[in-house]
């Protein structure tokens, strides 16, 4: 597959800069995660996780049972600070 | 903070029902709903269902979601909260929501969790071409807002919703170039596909999509066979001309809230993905909480309301709001979706089920390393 092929998104990242990464040791998707910005633009990583990992199973000789989720932490999608900082007790 | 009996999470199939099968011993429900109105995916589902006369086939998805809207309706202890995304669940079980842009809180008995799926992503050269659309975004697009997303389409995906969505193209006018799976086989029921194959769309098998063509937007697309081992074939490559690239390569479950929970997930394939472990009354590892839907595994809507029914009776039971029929009730629900699930299909399906079952789970939790 052609290495500008973009697998994140979000946050415009190649095929080539995510195999760089796993050749040069980073094999966990939270590490990938810390150093491209893969899966932590709006939607989260719905879309480039799964491509991510399938892309370390190959290259790891891995199986998706074996990959190492990154947390889930709230807000699941993007929320104004406006919002949060309006946040009161109301119905 | 808002206190509720029974909080629903997600306004499609499954949540609909769950609400109105758990507001109808009494209990107050709220359902939040990230859409502006309630239906989910049903809303563009302008095909008749299949399946069990009982379980609504033979009706449009459209028509099943304004039903279950107006039953919504008329149930007073059901509070309708649309525009509203959930975006967290704590271990007080605490939900927070974004409702009409304001930050809100909510505490329930029961949790009930449908939020129910999102569409696989494909790595191919060029996919970021304005015309790489997923299916629900085409669906969208057509059926909903009346707008034709091109001229000519190839197809990515021959389960039943590539197969669904090929056909309500090619009725809303525009070409089908060809369907194009990966697999060796036709995923989809054989009646959707013989459909389109009547109407002299190609249907492509252990075939693959190699890159998209076009500058600016989409113009075509190298097609690839693929081996036995799904590898492409060198010299197999063969270019059809559109300016649509259709995806519909399944859907992942939306499980987020699950895991923030802290509620076991395993790894089913099967089933779509990090699914939760479940009772047969669709209660997860947490007491608090159940599951209906896509979120669940995914499956038809007809599953998913059935599964909707069987987590709201079962929830309402559990504080207190019981009648003296539910076992019977929740017998006859369990039998319908057991021969919901009769057929190949519903083989794998009951195959994954088994092996996410409360108790005798099988697979691995890809989140535990984080506790």
């Amino acid at each position: 597959m052609d290495d500008n092929t973009i697998v994140c998104r979000c946050e415009d990242i190649t095929l080539k800069e995510l195999r760089d990464l796993i050749k040069e040791g980073y094999t966990t998707l939270d590490e990938i995660k810390r150093a491209l910005r893969l899966g932590m633009g709006p939607c989260q990583g719905n879309i480039c996780l799964d491509i991510a990992a399938r892309e370390i199973c190959k290259m790891t000789d891995k199986t998706m049972e074996e990959i190492k989720m990154p947390r889930k932490r709230p807000p699941v999608l993007g929320i104004k600070m406006g919002e949060l900082a309006g946040d009161q007790d109301e119905k | 903070m808002i206190n509720t009996d029974i909080l629903v999470i997600g306004g499609g199939p499954a949540g609909m029902t769950a609400a109105i099968k758990a507001s109808e011993s009494g209990a107050q429900v709220i359902i939040i709903e990230r859409y502006h109105e309630l239906g989910g995916q049903l809303i563009k589902q302008t095909h008749r269902f299949f399946g069990s006369k009982k379980e609504q086939a033979g009706i449009r998805g459209i028509s099943i979601a304004q039903e279950l809207t107006e039953k919504i309706e008329n149930h007073s202890n059901i509070r309708v909260m649309t525009e509203a995304t959930a975006e967290g669940y704590y271990e007080d079980e605490v939900v927070t929501i974004s409702h009409e842009n304001k930050f809100k809180k909510i505490k329930a008995k029961k949790v009930i969790i449908a939020t129910g799926a999102s569409e696989n992503m494909l790595a191919f050269e060029n996919n970021d071409l304005p015309g790489v659309y997923g299916a629900g975004a085409v669906q969208t697009l057509m059926n909903l807002y009346g707008i034709l997303p091109g001229e000519k389409v190839i197809m990515v995906g021959a389960g039943n919703i590539g197969l669904i969505v090929s056909y309500q193209l090619l009725q809303a006018g525009v070409d089908v170039e060809a369907v194009i799976e990966a697999a060796p086989k036709i995923g989809g029921y054989l009646v959707h596909a013989s459909k389109i194959r009547r109407a002299g769309v190609p249907i492509y098998t252990s075939h693959s999509i190699k890159k998209a063509i076009g500058e600016n937007s989409v113009q075509g697309a190298e097609v690839v066979e693929l081996n036995d081992n799904w590898e492409m074939k060198v010299g197999t490559e063969k270019v059809i001309e559109a300016d649509i690239i259709c995806l519909a390569v399944g859907l992942n479950p939306l499980s987020d809230l699950l895991i923030q929970a802290e509620c076991e997930v395993v790894y089913t394939p099967e089933l779509g993905g990090d699914v939760p472990i479940r009772d047969e009354n669709l209660k997860t590892t947490k007491d608090h909480i159940f599951v209906a839907g896509d979120v669940a595994g995914i499956e038809e809507a007809t599953a998913a309301m059935l599964e909707g029914e069987i987590a709201g009776l079962k929830a309402v039971s559990e504080i207190g709001y019981s009648n003296e029929n539910i076992f019977e009730e929740l017998n006859r629900l369990k039998t319908e979706l057991n021969k919901l699930r009769s057929g190949p299909v519903g083989k794998v399906i009951k195959n994954g089920i088994e092996k996410v079952r409360r108790g005798n789970y099988v697979g691995k939790n890809r989140y535990s390393h984080l506790r």
